[in-house]
């Protein structure tokens, strides 16, 4: 059913470090390989060796610039499927394809009853729907449900393929909806925020903003140790160190 | 948005039809139509086969055609979907009126009639809702869509009804009402346009907001995650270039004005005559509305291109 | 984590969603080779196919995390590009018109040709093999031949780190040091857009930032690591080396030197002779053992490694021998706090202001001296001091290309790292540290192999190795080279690596001679790894006047089809490296790091479904059927059945062989032992690697810690357990100086090799203007061009895998936004990049994080048409392009009869990829929107079909 469930206690979802983020493309390729052949797979490529290769991709890293001069910073910014709180994905579906889960959450589509209408995808403002234009189906990011849960994969690694194979560690898995987890925890001390929140999707999925410079106020070596280098020779300073090996 | 053939033929071709539909269900029960069987079941037929050519064209859009039955079932919270009932819907009373007509039942003419013009309405303000509900497309997002999409579809319908009702020599009311919908689709077009040209309202989103990256500063693109197109770019940041889309408004415009003066010409005069001016008239209005249903898309922003070209 | 018991789960609108579904049917661990990093795998098998590859959690370089390209592996696995067989040339070269032989045919033609070199003068093969990791056999296999023309791609690519490195600390940024990614407060890294480090570097940039440490990174482009740097210094390319001088400068200027550091654990005390002119000037002062002397403030001239001694850092002193010294500690502080190098005298020319600067050194400084690390652990140094705990300056540097690929590198690197040594950050909590088995002697062992050469007899000794002076350098009597690329000559003395570079241009002219085979081995030499792809592509084909090739034979392994094979004549066909065996040793690259040594190995997870052989495996086979003695028993029958056979039990030294792992009959000793049969299982069982965990005591100070140098000497990582004391003052670079100034038997052989000699052999870091930049007018090239590897892409490979090439299919020419509006030019312009040697079109792109001055681009995304078996219209060969169109191998000439210098750094031979000039003009409105030069496409070679349309299941 394309209504939505009533909200649930759980809120599975990501947080991305924008502040570490150095754009490898590893959640997108990772999340490539598992997902092509995992529950929503395969993610076909067309024209792939020739011009206009293009394939389904469930995270696609951007990178911009923002700000000027010295204040200037370069971000990359993967983006992916938020899974919204009050995605009208969801509730746009005329077949009841795309839905949410009450359990978790998380935003899935059932490509056995997808018509391939495209509208979910029209409904969605960060571009988190991916048509299959092969199987003529829409996919999208299934928060790796068949890793998260899956017991025969060792427990450590039972986490979206993005977020293991992150190598900064910038992105982070768990439950939003509990206060106490450790991503909830995070967006409160880093200011995690959320992507357009004007268009009242409600993400669930939160961003860490790049952090301010460290602060440093080391006292200036001028004070410390006035030397002017006009002094006769400057070397002479050194002559009575006493020195022991 | 990317213009997609089979969705501008659509929503054309079954708005024209549904419109011809509804004006025949409504003014044959007021009788300012020919009461003619044989009138009635030409312009029916005519609406059936437009709203069926139209509704198969979007069954070409959808990935899974087969599948399409599905979409009749989420009618609670799918516009799509509540489109598509109603669609079905109204073929039943529109049957009914066929047969009517045939059997010469003019009771069970009039009320299927009636019926048959309400299910047009339902639909196409179905069609209008799902583009107007969209909070992703700014320019789809507005009062002033699902209106527009019912004032079209009503002037196209009336203007392909008058040429008919010419053929029996009672073309003026359908002409009229054509000549006024053309004039309010033209005032409607261009209120439209004003409205959506006018600086974006200061909470529409930005690429600021959609990346959250505005606390730093203006933020711009600087690689797109591929370099080459993939769906998404070619389905929501196709844009029409500026020339291209001034001309074309222009096209449209005089389109709907050219079938509206047709139409007005066509008043005075009789029967077959009329015909002569209102058979261009529908032809230009069904022409224009194609080409606005084109821009409709063409012109449209959506969120998406935000992280793409900084802009929607 | 989400919790469960339903292994099947009901939801949404009545989807079944098998949630625990086993990931495949089979799992193999293995290395991974999508790029140089060598992170460990696990590689999962479905129906025979790779279903997924992760990262191996309990691997020490990756620890689980995989990079863009690994995580892509298969797609290379199954990119349509593979080759499929043998192929033998019968068409021109470079017209791919090939036959496919059988694989007896294949070793019967390279037996043949190289039999002959053999017999007769076995210089004339010049095997270079590009991106090897199997060094250490392909080094020994060139040895066993008997030619001295071996090398692999570390000439082109980083020796200038290495020999900077190896020949100052005793071991290096690149791979044979990091940072104390745990404890550095402070963290500055040079000219780094992915390196080797791959994956470890993200790692631990991860860690800095999760502590809050600050990460400054000094580079003209803010991409990458640079994004998430706190602070970005935009420099001007070429100019570091002024840069950290100027720090430097500072540094003394204001007395924040670690002098208690310098004298314990480097030469800063060691005396120098000071006697202009004469054969001994600027050598160090010994005594009759040969020890460095230094000079106690009480009791005058002793073994400068004397414990507990005063030693002297500034004064002239008089030697017993009656000579005048003075201690390199006063030569460096005199040079450093030159005006020369004060920030406001170099900020103009780095690009970096002033201020800035002095911030920069203050900051260092403060980090360095104020907020030391201090870890609760005794250690007990090389003179038999205990010492409670270990304190550090945690701040970090890491430096690699940027740095690297200027003909001034060499001197820059050693900059920076005689900056780290007056901060007392080599080695210890928080600073960079050494990755086992480094560090190493300084130079290590003895200078390279290659005099004598003699038909069917082996080179004794390692062909790479390391000059101590002029007579370790690989010259006849005349002064001319002995090797056919020039490394080890007067026109790079330090060519650590070779010059693979310079390989095919000299050959192509006969100088210094002309040569019978070439055999390369996984090098694109035909495109991106070619300084000139057109030049190399004119010599490869150039024939004489009897019509036969310049270069007579050429066989080449490579795995796809890449713009290379169409130019040889004989194609060895690899495997992919999910199907061979391989050995990561330590004898070569290892995968060590700073908390022990370990060394790897990748096992075949898939059979090849082509008729494709490990090139190992070809290699050791050519061996046995040339007769080299290593390769044969004494009957003259195959020593090795297999590559498993040679990794297992080929010994370089009694207990040494490729791995330190498992050695012994029982697989318990580490490093030396006896072959172990059951090894490679061993391996196996542990994830496909070894890793020996240094004991907390020997984690730091390893250049002076008794017991870390003890392990490392009984387990055969070195040959002697003595102190490694870190050389600020380089007396091989004097020696080599001397001799250019007219002393000793070996010299220069003319006046042009005599100045670069005696200019760059510099025993401190100075800093010159690129040669390039030197050698013409520069005024009408404004702009530095220069290029980054993109993370998800390894050099030219990328392309053929239908993910990567997706995320960039082609590249841009990125310039300031400023700089663009001021020539007139606009976002996704064509343009002209225009250089001396050189031009190439492609679009512009702008951006604000670059220097003004700068302009870069992507390295190797632009393709040959038709080459990686994409189509001719893809993205990758229209508007990708290659900027080695524009470089140039060669140094503009300076006289009309000077002799041709490598562009190049004058003491290692690194090439100068960076010291490009170019300007960038608008191409004219009728110009074509497609790269240029846009050389023919080229034929697919046969048994390749052409690639699919559409990709649905990997390998299906
Ligand atoms: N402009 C510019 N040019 C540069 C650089 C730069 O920074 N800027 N960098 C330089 C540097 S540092 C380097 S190292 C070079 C690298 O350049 P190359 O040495 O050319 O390296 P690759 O492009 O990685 O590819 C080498 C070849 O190995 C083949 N290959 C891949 N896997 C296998 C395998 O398993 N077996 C075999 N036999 N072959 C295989 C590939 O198909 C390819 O043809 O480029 C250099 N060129
Ligand atoms: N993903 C990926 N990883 C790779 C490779 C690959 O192709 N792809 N190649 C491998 C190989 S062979 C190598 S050699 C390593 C090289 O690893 P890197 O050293 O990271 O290689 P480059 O891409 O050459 O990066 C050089 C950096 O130096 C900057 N730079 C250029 N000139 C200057 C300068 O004068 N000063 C300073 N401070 N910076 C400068 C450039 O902007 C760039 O960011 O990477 C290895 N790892
Ligand atoms: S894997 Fe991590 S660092 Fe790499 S692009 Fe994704 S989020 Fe960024
Ligand atoms: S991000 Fe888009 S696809 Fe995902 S839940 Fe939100 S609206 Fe739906
Ligand atoms: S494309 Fe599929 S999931 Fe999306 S709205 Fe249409 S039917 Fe629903
Ligand atoms: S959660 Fe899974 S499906 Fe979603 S982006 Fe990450 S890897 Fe892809
Ligand atoms: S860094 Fe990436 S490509 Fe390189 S070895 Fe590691 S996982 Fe493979
Ligand atoms: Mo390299």
């Amino acid at each position: 059913m394309t209504e939505l469930p009533p909200p649930s206690a759980k809120k599975l979802g990501l947080v991305i470090d924008l502040d570490t983020c150095v754009g490898c493309q590893a959640c997108a390729t990772n999340c490539k390989e598992w997902n092509t052949g995992g529950h929503l797979g395969p993610l076909p490529d067309l024209h792939a060796y020739s011009a206009g290769a293009e394939g389904v991709w469930f995270n696609r890293v951007h990178s911009y610039e923002a700000g000027e001069g010295e204040a200037g910073r370069t971000v990359h910014f993967p983006r992916s499927c938020l899974h919204c709180e009050t995605p009208a994905c969801v509730t746009v579906c005329p077949t009841g394809a795309s839905y949410k889960r009450a359990e978790d959450g998380i935003v899935l589509v059932n490509t056995d009853t997808c018509i391939g209408c495209g509208l979910c995808a029209w409904a969605c403002p960060y571009g988190a729907r991916e048509m299959d234009e092969d199987e003529g189906v829409m996919k999208k990011c299934t928060l790796c449900v068949d890793r998260i849960y899956n017991e025969t994969i060792p427990e450590p690694q039972r986490q979206p393929a993005c977020v293991i194979t992150c190598p900064v560690g910038a992105r982070h898995f768990g439950d939003l909806g509990d206060p106490t987890s450790k991503v909830s925890r995070l967006v409160a001390e880093r200011g995690g925020y959320d992507l357009m929140p004007e268009m009242g999707y409600a993400p669930v999925n939160k961003y860490l903003p790049p952090r301010e410079k460290p602060a440093m106020k080391p006292a200036s070596l001028e004070e410390a140790a006035p030397t002017p280098l006009d002094i006769r020779n400057p070397l002479l300073r050194w002559l009575d160190r006493a020195l022991s090996r | 948005m990317n213009p997609a053939p089979s969705i501008v033929l659509f929503t054309t071709a079954s708005g024209a039809g549904y419109g011809l539909l509804f004006w025949l269900g409504l003014l044959r029960a007021l009788g300012l139509v020919p009461a003619s069987p044989a009138f009635g079941l030409m312009a029916l037929l005519l609406a059936l086969l437009l709203i069926t050519f139209g509704l198969l064209s979007s069954l070409k859009h959808l990935g899974r055609p087969e599948r399409a039955w599905r979409a009749l079932s989420q009618w609670r919270s799918s516009w799509l979907s509540r489109e598509g009932v109603a669609a079905l819907a109204t073929y039943v009373p529109a049957g009914l009126l066929f047969l009517a007509l045939l059997l010469g039942n003019a009771p069970l003419a009039m009320l299927t009639g009636l019926l048959a013009a309400a299910g047009a309405v339902a639909t196409v303000w179905c069609t209008g809702m799902i583009y107007a509900s969209l909070r992703t497309v700014r320019q789809w997002h507005h009062p002033m869509v699902p209106w527009g999409y019912l004032v079209f579809a009503g002037f196209c319908g009336a203007a392909l009804l008058a040429p008919l009702a010419a053929l029996w020599g009672q073309a003026r009311i359908p002409a009229i009402i054509a000549a006024l919908l053309g004039a309010g689709a033209i005032a409607l077009k261009r209120a439209y346009w004003d409205s959506i040209d006018a600086p974006k309202p200061a909470a529409a989103p930005t690429i600021e907001s959609a990346t959250g990256l505005g606390r730093i500063g203006a933020t711009r693109p600087l690689d797109p995650p591929h370099t080459e197109q993939t769906w998404l770019t070619r389905e929501m940041s196709f844009r029409v270039a500026r020339a291209h889309r001034v001309k074309l408004r222009r096209l449209t415009l005089t389109g709907f004005a050219l079938a509206t003066v047709l139409a007005l010409f066509a008043l005075p005069l009789p029967g077959a005559l009329a015909a002569l001016l209102l058979v261009p008239a529908a032809a230009i209005a069904c022409a224009a509305i194609l080409a606005e249903r084109w821009l409709m898309f063409a012109e449209a922003t959506h969120t998406v291109s935000l992280y793409y070209s900084g802009d929607a | 984590m989400p919790d469960t018991n339903l292994p099947r789960r009901m939801t949404g609108h009545g989807e079944v969603i098998e949630t625990s579904a086993p990931i495949g049917d089979a799992m193999k661990t293995t290395t991974c080779y999508m790029c140089a990093c060598r992170c460990g795998i696990k590689v999962h098998l479905k129906d025979g196919r790779v279903r997924y590859i992760e990262g191996n959690p309990d691997h020490p370089v990756n620890r689980g995390v995989l990079c863009g390209k690994g995580s892509a592996g298969i797609m290379t696995q199954y990119a349509p590009s593979r080759l499929r067989a043998p192929l033998k040339r019968v068409g021109p070269r470079g017209s791919g018109e090939f036959a496919e032989i059988s694989w007896d045919e294949a070793m019967e033609i390279a037996t043949g040709w190289l039999k002959a070199v053999r017999e007769t003068d076995p210089k004339r093969l010049a095997f270079f093999t590009g991106r090897d990791q199997s060094q250490s056999l392909t080094g020994f296999w060139a040895a066993q031949f008997g030619t001295p023309n071996f090398a692999a791609h570390g000439g082109f690519c980083s020796v200038n780190m290495a020999a900077a490195g190896l020949y100052t600390v005793g071991g290096s940024f690149w791979e044979f040091g990091e940072p104390d990614w745990e404890h550095a407060k402070y963290f500055v890294m040079f000219g780094v857009a992915e390196d080797h480090d791959s994956n470890p570097i993200k790692i631990g940039l991860g860690q800095l930032k999760a502590r809050g440490a600050k990460f400054v990174s000094v580079n003209p482009v803010r991409t990458g690591y640079s994004a998430i740097a706190d602070e970005w210094v935009g420099i001007r390319p070429g100019t570091d080396g002024l840069f950290i001088m100027a720090l430097i400068h500072e540094l003394l200027r204001t007395d924040r030197v670690d002098l208690d550091f310098l004298v314990r654990y480097t030469n800063a005390h060691w005396l120098v002779v000071r006697n202009p002119g004469g054969a001994d000037d600027g050598l160090f002062a010994r005594d009759a053992d040969g020890k460095p002397l230094a000079w106690d403030r009480a009791r005058g001239a002793m073994d400068a490694a004397t414990p507990e001694m005063q030693p002297a850092i500034v004064g002239e002193h008089v030697l017993p021998d009656g000579r005048t010294a003075v201690p390199v500690f006063q030569l460096m502080a005199e040079r450093y706090l030159s005006r020369d190098y004060a920030p406001d005298a170099v900020a103009e020319r780095c690009g970096v202001p002033a201020a800035t600067i002095r911030r920069l050194a203050t900051e260092i400084a403060d980090i360095a001296f104020k907020h030391t690390v201090t870890i609760e652990q005794p250690w007990t140094d090389t003179l038999g001091r205990r010492h409670e705990r270990m304190v550090g300056r945690p701040v970090s540097f890491h430096a690699m290309r940027g740095i690297s690929a200027h003909s001034n590198g060499f001197h820059t690197c050693r900059a920076l790292h005689l900056l780290q040594m007056i901060l007392g950050a080599v080695d210890v909590p928080g600073s960079w540290r050494y990755k086992s088995p480094f560090p190493r002697p300084i130079p290590p062992g003895p200078g390279p192999a290659g005099k004598g050469a003699k038909p069917n007899t082996p080179l004794a000794g390692n062909i790479l190795a390391f000059p101590h002076g002029p007579d370790d350098l690989l010259v006849h009597d005349d002064g001319s080279p002995i090797r056919v690329d020039k490394a080890f000559s007067w026109d790079a003395p330090l060519a650590l690596h070779g010059m693979m570079h310079t390989v095919i241009g000299n050959a192509g002219a006969g100088d210094p001679y002309e040569i019978d085979t070439l055999f390369m081995f996984m090098a694109n030499m035909a495109w991106n790894s070619a300084m000139n792809p057109g030049e190399v592509i004119r010599c490869l084909t150039e024939t004489k006047e009897d019509g036969s090739y310049r270069i007579p034979h050429v066989i080449y392994s490579d795995a796809y089809f890449s713009e290379t094979v169409p130019y040889a004549d004989l194609i060895l066909p690899d495997t992919t490296y999910l199907e061979r065996w391989d050995c990561i040793s330590l004898l070569d690259r290892p995968i060590g790091n700073a908390h022990g040594p370990g060394d790897a190995i990748r096992q075949p997870v898939i059979q090849p479904d082509r008729d494709v052989r490990g090139f190992q495996e070809v290699l050791i086979e050519l061996g046995a059927r040339l007769g080299l003695p290593a390769f044969v028993k004494e009957d003259g029958s195959p020593r090795f059945k297999d590559y498993p056979d040679y990794i297992v039990n080929h010994q370089r030294m009694p207990g040494v062989g490729p791995l330190a792992g498992f050695r012994g009959e029982d697989g318990t000793k580490k490093g030396v032992g006896e072959p172990n049969k059951d090894q490679l299982q061993r391996y196996i069982e542990n994830g496909c690697f070894w890793k020996h965990h240094l004991p907390p005591e020997q984690l730091y100070f390893k250049h002076a810690n008794r017991a870390y140098l003890d392990d490392a000497k009984a387990m055969g990582l070195i040959g002697k357990a003595d102190q490694i004391v870190l050389q600020i003052y380089s007396e091989p670079l004097q020696k080599f100086r001397l001799a250019a100034q007219g002393h000793g038997a070996k010299q220069p052989p003319d006046a042009a090799t005599r100045a670069r000699i005696a200019t760059y052999c510099d025993p401190l870091p100075i800093w010159y203007a690129p040669l390039e930049q030197q050698g013409h007018d520069t005024a009408p090239f404004p702009l530095s061009a220069v290029t980054q590897r993109p993370m998800e892409h390894y050099h030219s490979w990328g392309s053929q895998n239908a993910w990567l090439r997706q995320i960039k299919g082609a590249n841009k020419l990125y310039m300031h936004r400023l700089t663009a509006h001021k020539l007139g030019l606009a976002q996704d312009d064509w343009v002209w990049v225009e250089s001396r040697n050189g031009r190439v079109k492609g679009q512009l792109a702008l951006m604000d994080g670059v220097n003004p001055d700068t302009v870069w681009t992507w390295n190797a995304i632009g393709k040959r048409a038709g080459a990686w078996n994409l189509s001719p219209d893809s993205p990758e060969a229209t508007r990708g392009f290659l900027l080695n169109h524009a470089i140039s191998e060669w140094l503009p000439a300076q006289v009309a009869d000077a002799r041709r210098f490598a562009n190049a750094d004058p003491v290692t031979g690194q090439a100068a990829w960076y010291d490009l000039r170019v300007r960038v003009t608008k191409c004219a409105a009728d110009e074509i929107p497609v790269t240029d030069p846009h050389p023919e496409a080229l034929q697919r070679p046969p048994g390749l079909a052409a690639a699919p349309s559409i990709v649905r299941e990997p390998g299906a």
